[in-house]
């Protein structure tokens, strides 16, 4: 090999002064094949579907369940309401009739919305805690329940149905997955650095020994119907949920999805590891901690609502990367529109497919969620 | 070589003072200084675990030194901020990625990053940098492609093009033609002169030293985490220097097209590294 095979650019005389002068030309833009590979992967196309899909399901699972009540119904009486409520805040409108009698209009708008608004709020938050988890861990079986956080929470609950400690269930919830989120950082923090990997094998270590005790206390204590509502929680599940707890997920959802959004720039720098982060100017330790801690108080909120609900955060953000690729602008509130989706019709199928019996969702999420993580295993095999 | 052509007394872009690296007791790098300069190519050597690695580590500052100074365009780097850094100083790692879910385009598009605000969306000028960065690492064709489906020497463009598009002052490359075939190998030095041709400062820890010799206007040979000679290739790489620092007995060798390095194992057993420490050793004893 020689030198004048290795010089092939232009000689330092002749070449540019900077690499990018001033009104350098305009390169081509638009070839065909990237127009067409840009479309498929558009967030401008999926994400009005996305939305799209999700407003169809919402409406559609409000008029499944044992009452017949149509779309049209339905429409009509949220016309109803609306125009009452501004008409209660003294806007001159006429307010049509309701076309649902008082115990339907019940049915809909006490039983079913507040619990379908539930089961979203918390499927978009599962999905956008498992996006950003595997991002920040570079683990591609990162999910919300990563650092103990849900086992954490199980204790808390389990403490209040069995053992009757005197506060609000989400309370305690809440409260037993921050404790365990902070016994997984101590334990990690002991005696070294806080790594990923130290990070994520003490959040093992730490639910395990929660879920010890869980069992342990449903062992000692759990008399009769106390099982089955104990189970019903441990498996994730929003029968009877209120617009109370509607409020809970949506403001931690919504509040938390934002902050994470804005980061989404910095999670793409994570895709080639923590050194090349920091080549593109990101503070790699700082934005992890200031992620994993955010997702883990959004994790506890969910939780204390729907119980652990597996899978979602798991399996929601490997589809959505498979159909417009990594990039987490798009990633993110594409999963977060596909999670909701997903955990409405997970959940109109667990409160109607044994109907009168209701299955715990979680138990529909992993039965969806394994074959379809399975699915994408064999898929990626094939791909390397 | 070039760069006994072109004695052009400039300030470095970049010079580190007394950097030093530590694992707890251990140290990894000991006191390098070390200049890069705009339109040089400037080569770091050395055995395995010399401390090449960290070296580059440290000047992009995803390692913090335990004391020593990195200058960037007469500037101490602790006083910039780390996006200010990575508008200036661009880094190309050596490891393969197989799962990255990002088309090309998007990788490239990474090196925009220092540059944009977070919320923000790409915006043209982006998009035109990211095409004429993969233009000239001759790897356009491959912009729509899954980045996980490339070649390893596709790949190494691919990131010297998302290191282009940074538009760095100094270009940082470890190891780049680590497990590459012997034509991507001299595609991707030849890219390496025609960056620093067009005026950015390459540092390059590169392993090959017949490469290093061919490419790159000025050497560093680490060993053990101290410099043991830096100079113009031709000048630092000597038998003797490569015989104390690797423990190979190397020639130089005159062919038709240039010189070449041929390597033999040390005559008498062990090699002189090994001797040296192994006489550590029995002095600890």
């Amino acid at each position: 090999m020689t030198r004048t095979d290795l010089d092939g650019g232009p000689a330092p005389g002749t070449a540019d002064p900077g690499p990018y002068p001033a009104g350098a030309r305009k390169p081509a833009l638009s070839s065909p094949g990237r127009t067409r590979a840009a479309m498929s992967r558009s967030v401008l196309l999926w994400l009005p579907v996305a939305v799209g899909v999700l407003v169809a399901s919402l409406l559609v699972s409000l008029t499944i369940g044992p009452a017949q009540i149509t779309v049209a119904e339905i429409a009509g009486s949220a016309w109803h309401h609306l125009l009452a409520w501004l008409h209660g805040l003294g806007i001159g409108v006429d307010v049509p009739p309701n076309p649902l009698t008082q115990i339907r209009d019940g049915i809909v708008w006490a039983g079913r919305a507040p619990r379908l608004a539930t089961g979203a709020f918390v499927g978009a938050g599962l999905a956008l805690c498992g996006g950003v988890m595997q991002a920040i861990t570079r683990n591609p079986l990162a999910d919300p329940y990563l650092l103990g956080v849900s086992s954490g929470a199980a204790l808390g609950a389990v403490a209040v149905l069995l053992l009757g400690l005197g506060v609000a269930l989400p309370v305690a919830a809440f409260g037993g997955a921050l404790l365990a989120l902070g016994a997984t950082l101590a334990l990690a923090g002991i005696g070294g650095a806080l790594t990923p990997n130290r990070t994520i094998l003490a959040g093992i270590a730490v639910a395990q020994a929660c879920s010890a005790l869980v069992s342990f206390t449903i062992f000692a204590s759990a008399r009769g119907d106390a099982y089955r509502e104990i189970i019903n929680w441990l498996m994730g599940s929003l029968a009877g949920r209120t617009w109370a707890w509607v409020a809970i997920a949506g403001i931690a959802t919504v509040l938390i999805g934002f902050i994470v959004l804005a980061f989404g720039r910095t999670l793409d720098a994570f895709a080639f590891g923590d050194a090349a982060a920091a080549s593109l100017g990101v503070h790699v330790t700082r934005t992890r901690w200031v992620l994993l801690t955010l997702t883990a108080l959004l994790t506890g909120a969910l939780v204390s609502v729907s119980g652990a609900i597996g899978f979602v955060g798991l399996v929601l953000p490997h589809v959505v990367r498979l159909l417009i690729g990594g990039r987490h602008l798009r990633l993110l509130p594409v999963a977060a529109f596909g999670g909701a989706t997903f955990l409405i019709w997970a959940d109109t199928a667990a409160r109607t497919v044994f109907a009168p019996q209701e299955v715990p969702v979680g138990i529909l999420t992993a039965a969806i969620g394994a074959p379809v993580f399975a699915w994408l295993l064999v898929r990626s095999r094939r791909a390397a | 070589m070039s760069g006994a052509t072109e004695p052009a007394v400039t300030v470095a872009d970049l010079w580190t003072s007394e950097l030093r690296y530590r694992i707890n007791a251990t140290q990894i790098l000991g006191g390098v200084d070390v200049s890069v300069r705009s339109g040089r190519v400037t080569g770091v050597l050395g055995p395995n675990g010399s401390g090449k690695s960290t070296l580059l580590r440290l000047i992009v500052g995803a390692l913090p030194p335990s004391s020593g100074h990195v200058h960037l365009m007469g500037r101490d780097v602790a006083r910039l901020s780390r996006r200010e850094r990575a508008r200036r100083v661009a880094f190309v790692e050596q490891e393969a990625h197989a799962e990255v879910d990002l088309r090309v385009r998007d990788v490239v598009l990474l090196g925009r990053t220092p540059h944009r605000p977070a919320f923000s969306g790409d915006s043209a000028a982006d998009l035109d940098l990211v095409e004429a960065s993969l233009r000239r690492t001759g790897a356009l064709d491959l912009a729509d492609r899954e980045f996980a489906t490339l070649s390893g020497g596709e790949k190494q463009r691919v990131q010297m093009a998302r290191a282009l598009a940074q538009t760095p002052r100094v270009l940082l490359l470890d190891e780049p033609t680590n497990h590459l075939d012997v034509a991507a190998q001299l595609q991707v030095l030849a890219l390496v002169r025609e960056v620093a041709a067009a005026g950015t400062g390459v540092l390059m820890a590169i392993h090959d030293l017949a490469h290093a010799a061919t490419v790159c206007d000025d050497v560093l040979v680490l060993d053990a985490g101290v410099v043991a000679a830096a100079g113009p290739p031709r000048e630092v790489l000597t038998p003797d220097l490569i015989a104390a620092v690797y423990g190979v007995r190397a020639e130089w060798v005159d062919g038709e097209h240039g010189s070449a390095l041929v390597f033999s194992p040390l005559l008498g057993g062990g090699s002189a590294r090994q001797e040296r420490t192994m006489s550590a050793e029995a002095f600890r004893l």
